[in-house]
Parts: structure tokens; C-alpha cells; sequence
């Protein structure tokens, strides 16, 4: 009996809303647009701020840079003993790595010198990895091969320009796959040797030195420690790594604040719009209920039904939705947001990770304030005398 | 059919979809590269500290490894001329207006 007069007020509710359906459909279908540029940001970032940690975890505990004049700058390899010398400290290798810009394609890639690759048998990579010495072989991101004005494959040739304006030709003999897109899209991996002739760069020094630190909890002191030892260093941390990804991908990150602050002022001129009185037509009609029979609870109950239809379909709609084009579209509107300039960009194949957390906020933030600018002004027209509302 | 009814048909529909999501995911997730050892394995012995989201800029590709005002490299107080640049926020001044304590030999 209780339930029946429920879907009773209900089956009212929604032939009140089919009654001005055109006003409703629109209130939906923004609403439905704000849950899902919202829901679309929070599943994209935390998504890519899962993969960032997963991933860099696996990155050098610290990598020591030279700065001068404020500017990174190359650092001395003859200082990796001294830094052996620190407790702690179980590895050092030098990195050698730097941009390479293709005027052909208008491309930057990310070329790095290897000694030793230590991947040869990785199914990741289509191919091998070019061994120590080799001077003109190379392998190549999956974005690379397929940026080039002609495709590029195992067996094909790259040729690149070095620092004296000479061609130096290298032959592909492996492809990173498509799997490892997001570390290795604008990758080139050429020997060290290969590297330091193509740019230039003068005997004993590198880009930076990678320092392996076996115990998690030594590293803040190591760091410490190479700071003292070389006061124009800048060493950087994994866990400051990982933390720029977080900041990037966090609630405070620019892309969330700048699509979600637009997205939020839509939502409170549209809540502020209805907590701020009704139309005289709602308050006929609740001056009309009251003067038939219904009680104040009524009112309310068919005020908390309107606000709930409208706020949970556009709140559901909006969320698959949002899952729909990041995970199966690979958030095609977005993308561009971060591929900006770029000509290399890896193909989102995201991991979906869906942090319920989030989802939650999103659905307070959204749904009960619709739910209560709806009951609220209702509140206030169906205690006063059905007369005077009736008459406006 | 009452109004209500279909209503409710409509509701468990939405949650029917958002469970069909959530195994999607649950499977995806499980089957997806990034658990792989081998690209774990490309982190480590290349000795990647950053994603290949944007490769417009050098602050962009490798934001962990930038200068710390790369944002504005060319000349202090140039605007900030590449568009993944407005996704990369600025940094963390929380500790500004504390004690900084420096230690002489």
C-alpha cells in the first residue's frame, strides 16, 4: 500500500516532466554533458597517474643532473667513483640521451645511447636491440616507423643528420611494439658510441648519471650526500618523478582544474537557475495539489522524485558515456588537449583503473545539490496558503 | 506500463551497462600491457623516468627531468607557448613563507 502510493507520486512525477518536456530533455542533456566531461577527465587522469606509477617505479632511484647557469648541462663521467663511494650506492651509470628535431616530419624523438641493452629477448620489441659497438644500427618507436613521409620497417634505413651536417645512415633492426607505446613511441636506441658521434658530445661526459640505490629507505641520504659532494648537481628522486605525474594527474592538476572549473560554473548557474524560485506554472501546479488534497510531505516527495529523475539519469547517461570514450574510444576529444603540437604521440590503449573514490565525489557534488535546489524553493511554495500561490 | 515501471526498467538497465563496464574494466585491466614484466623490463634497463604523452616540447616529453622554470625558457616572463604546457601545472609553493634554515661547514 505504503509502495504504491510511492510509484503513484512517481507516475505523477514523471507526467509532470513529459509535460514540459522540452525544458527537461534540455536540463538533461547538459547535465548528462557536465557528468560526462567531469567523469571523462577523472577516468583519463587517474588512469594515466596508474600507469605513471606502475611504470616510473621501476625508473633509477636517483638521476643526477649538472646544472649550470640555471640549464641542465653535461655532466663529468669521471665523478661516478666518488658517487660509488657513498653508502648505499650499489650502481652508476651514465645516461646518454637527447632530442633529435626532424625537419622532414617536423618531429621531435627522444634518441638515447645504450651500451649493453639487457632487453635482447623482450617480445616487446619486433627485432633486437642494437649491441654495444654497433655504429649504424638503430631501433625505433612504433610512432617513429609510422612517421616518416614512407613507412619504416626492420631492414629499411633512418638516416640522421649529425653535429658537423653530415648523414649518418641507420640501419632498423628492431620496433618497439605497440604494447609499449607509452614509453617508447619517439624512442630511437642507437649504441653509445653511435650516439656521442651523431651529437657530438666530448669523451668522459654524459647527459646524466642513473644511480641505483638498493635500500628504498638510503635514498633520500645518498641524494643528500652527491648534492654535498657536488654542489652543482640536481639530483632528482624517483618518488619526485612519480609525484610530477601525480601533480599533472591529480585533483590540482591544470588539466582537471581548467576543464573541471568550466564544467562546475555550468552546473551552479544551472542549480543556482532552479534553487532560486520556480516558474509561476510549478507553483500553480503545487497550489493545485494542495488545494485538492496532497499533503506538504506529497509536494516534497514529488519535488525529490523530479530532482532524482533528472539527476540520475544525466548522472548515469554521463558516466558510461565517459568510460565509452576514454576506454573504447581512447578519449578522442581529450587527446588533442595533450598531444598539443605533437607530431609523436603514442596511441592511448589506456588501462582502465576506475578510482570509486572519485566516481563518489562526483556523484555528492552533483546529484544531492541538484536534488535539494529542487526541493528546497518547492518547500517554501507548499507551506505558504494554496490561494495566494495559486495566484502567484 | 505505468510510467514508474518503466522508469525503474530504465534505471536497472543504466546499472545493468555500469556492471557490464566494471567486468570490462576488471578484464582489461587484468590483461592490459602495462602488467607485463616486459615493459617493466624496457623501464628499467633503458632507464626511462618519463611517458611519451607529448612531444612538443622538451618540458612536455620529460617533465620530470626539466629545468625548474622551463615553462618560460626563452626569456623571463615569456608566455607559455605550447598548448600541453597549460596541462602541466605549476609547482608546489606550500613551502613559501617558512623558515629556511642554512647550514655552513
Amino acid at each position: 500500500m505504503a509502495i504504491n502510493k510511492h510509484k503513484n507520486i512517481l507516475d505523477y512525477t514523471l507526467q509532470s516532466l513529459l509535460r514540459r518536456k522540452f525544458k527537461n530533455t534540455g536540463i538533461i542533456l547538459v547535465f548528462t554533458f557536465i557528468i560526462f566531461a567531469v567523469s571523462s577527465i577523472i577516468l583519463l587522469s587517474y588512469s594515466l597517474k596508474k600507469e605513471a606509477g606502475m611504470l616510473l617505479k621501476y625508473s633509477p632511484e636517483i638521476i643526477v643532473q649538472k646544472i649550470l647557469a640555471g640549464r641542465h648541462e653535461l655532466i663529468s663521467t669521471k665523478i661516478k667513483n666518488e658517487i660509488m663511494g657513498i653508502p648505499g650506492v650499489s650502481k652508476v651509470e651514465p645516461r646518454y640521451w637527447g632530442y633529435y628535431y626532424d625537419s622532414g616530419v617536423r618531429a621531435n624523438y627522444t634518441i638515447i645511447g645504450i651500451g649493453v641493452s639487457g632487453i635482447e629477448n623482450n617480445r616487446l620489441i619486433k627485432g633486437r636491440m642494437p649491441s654495444a659497438n654497433e655504429k649504424n644500427a638503430a631501433a625505433i618507436g612504433r610512432e617513429i616507423a609510422d612517421a616518416r613521409i614512407i613507412k619504416k620497417d626492420i631492414g629499411d634505413s633512418l638516416n640522421l643528420q649529425n653535429s658537423e651536417g653530415r648523414w649518418m645512415e641507420f640501419k632498423i633492426v628492431g620496433i618497439f611494439e605497440s604494447d609499449s607505446e607509452i614509453l617508447t613511441a619517439d624512442l630511437i636506441i642507437i649504441s653509445e658510441s653511435a650516439f656521442k658521434s651523431l651529437v657530438g658530445m666530448p669523451e668522459d661526459t654524459a647527459t646524466d648519471l642513473a644511480v641505483r640505490v638498493a635500500n628504498e629507505t638510503e635514498i633520500p641520504t645518498a641524494a643528500r650526500k652527491i648534492k654535498e659532494l657536488f654542489p652543482y648537481s640536481r639530483p632528482i628522486l624517483r618518488d619526485e618523478v612519480i609525484r610530477t605525474y601525480d601533480a599533472v594527474f591529480g585533483w590540482r592538476s591544470g588539466l582537471i582544474l581548467a576543464m573541471f572549473a568550466g564544467a562546475l560554473a555550468a552546473f551552479i548557474i544551472l542549480a543556482w537557475d532552479k534553487a532560486t524560485g520556480l516558474s509561476a506554472e510549478e507553483k500553480q501546479e503545487i497550489g493545485i495539489l494542495k488545494a485538492i488534497g496532497w499533503e506538504t510531505s506529497d509536494i516534497l516527495e514529488m519535488k525529490f522524485w523530479e530532482g532524482l529523475v533528472i539527476s540520475l539519469t544525466s548522472f548515469m547517461c554521463g558516466l558510461i558515456l565517459a568510460y565509452l570514450h576514454i576506454f573504447l574510444l581512447d578519449g578522442f576529444l581529450f587527446a588533442p588537449a595533450l598531444k598539443g603540437w605533437s607530431v609523436i604521440y603514442p596511441h592511448f590503449n589506456l588501462a582502465p583503473f576506475i578510482d570509486f573514490y572519485q566516481i563518489a565525489i562526483l556523484m555528492a557534488i552533483t546529484v544531492l545539490p541538484y536534488i535539494a535546489s529542487t526541493i528546497i524553493p518547492s518547500w517554501k511554495a507548499s507551506i505558504t496558503d494554496p490561494d495566494t500561490v495559486m495566484r502567484g | 506500463m505505468r510510467k514508474s515501471t518503466a522508469f525503474f526498467i530504465f534505471i536497472t538497465a543504466n546499472l545493468a551497462v555500469m556492471a557490464a563496464l566494471y567486468i570490462h574494466s576488471l578484464t582489461a585491466v587484468s590483461k592490459h600491457p602495462v602488467f607485463k614484466k616486459e615493459i617493466k623490463e624496457i623501464a628499467e634497463k633503458l632507464r626511462l623516468t618519463d611517458l611519451v604523452l607529448s612531444t612538443d616540447a622538451r618540458y612536455t616529453r620529460h617533465p620530470s627531468q626539466a629545468d625548474l622554470f622551463s615553462a618560460f625558457q626563452d626569456f623571463p616572463g615569456s608566455i607559455e607557448h605550447f598548448p600541453t604546457g597549460s596541462v602541466i601545472p605549476p609547482p608546489d609553493f606550500s613551502y613559501m613563507r617558512t623558515e629556511i634554515r642554512i647550514y655552513g661547514n
